[in-house]
């Protein structure tokens, strides 16, 4: 990255939020602005895919919605729209990209929790 | 007379107050010379010639040199005019320009050279379909198809886009925001991409367009 562009990262400003890591499971608390309400919506899942990378650092979470249907959304980790984020649970994975999750459902899509 | 040269860096993306993503070309601009002053009366035609991108003396010829010895300044390795509209003439030559001739939320058309392609067919240099990949074509699937009809009028009509050389050409894009300004670093930062490779010069201008 060129000088120029890191000073432009640099000055936004970083969100602290716990260090995330692919098979975590997460609730993410995001702003949802509708006009001119603004409520926070939580949302609940793995992380199954964490990109590092100046202002587009972003990771995707998978839940499974109801009637079993996978919903995945990606969120900027530097995003003041991502209010928070809490880790519930941590699983032991052996992989960067969790898209295997992709091709399970039920009790095969259960990931061993990390001690 | 608004304008100034910069060295295109490279792209990110910033938030605004509501946490809207905004795509920006971070663009190194200036410090910028003026080198020349070009007069209706002297040279057919009004305009400025601003200089940027300091350099090695020794990597100019004597011409350039003396050229810019005229206003003491230092080694300048590119030139581009800006032509003066309406007669508007508030710079001298010698004058330094920096990125604070341009303010947050104004309008500017950028101008660069395109990547270049090389030797492009006609999919790529002018969006033609694809051929089918099956039901018995062969060799034929990036082909451009008919370019006319036969012995009458037995040529190819003027202007029928074919391949060949695509980009290293100049494009100016219009109409784009200024998002951010800091003339201390020399950086000014415009929504939207711009033409060229990062590391390509590119001039930045007042919109021509009118403001909806």
């Amino acid at each position: 990255m060129t000088d120029l562009v890191k000073y432009l990262v640099e000055q936004t400003p970083d969100r602290e939020h716990p260090q995330l890591a692919p098979g975590d499971t997460v609730k993410v608390h995001v702003r949802i602005v509708e006009g001119e309400r603004e409520r926070i919506q939580v949302f609940q899942g793995v992380v199954i895919r964490l990109r590092r990378g100046g202002n587009e650092a972003n990771f995707t979470v998978r839940r499974i919605a109801s009637h079993g249907i996978g919903v995945e959304r990606t969120f900027l980790l530097k995003s003041p729209r991502v209010e928070k984020i809490e880790i519930v649970r941590r699983a032991k994975v052996r992989r960067a990209q969790l898209y295997y999750m992709r091709d399970r459902r039920g009790k095969a899509a259960r990931l061993k929790e990390r001690r | 007379m608004k304008g100034i040269i910069g060295k295109k860096v490279g792209m990110t993306q910033i938030f605004d107050e509501s946490g809207n993503v905004i795509p920006v070309t971070v663009i190194e601009a200036g410090p910028c010379y003026v080198t020349q002053v070009r007069s209706a009366e002297r040279d057919g035609y009004a305009a400025v010639q601003l200089g940027f991108g300091e350099t090695k003396p020794q990597r100019l010829t004597q011409g350039q040199l003396g050229h810019l010895r005229r206003n003491n300044l230092p080694a300048l390795r590119y030139l581009r005019e800006f032509r003066v509209r309406n007669g508007e003439l508030d710079v001298a030559e010698g004058q330094q320009i920096k990125a604070d001739v341009f303010i947050v939320g104004e309008r500017v058309d950028v101008i660069g050279k395109s990547k270049g392609r090389g030797f492009a067919g006609t999919i790529k240099r002018h969006h033609f379909n694809r051929q089918p990949k099956t039901h018995g074509s062969s060799d034929r699937v990036r082909a451009p198809g008919s370019i006319g009809a036969g012995s009458t009028p037995g040529r190819v009509i003027k202007g029928m886009r074919m391949g060949g050389h695509m980009g290293d050409e100049r494009v100016t894009i219009q109409n784009l925001e200024v998002i951010v300004v800091d003339p201390e670093r020399n950086l000014i930062a415009v929504r939207g991409s711009v033409p060229g490779a990062n590391g390509g010069i590119v001039m930045i201008k007042p919109a021509r367009a009118r403001r909806r």
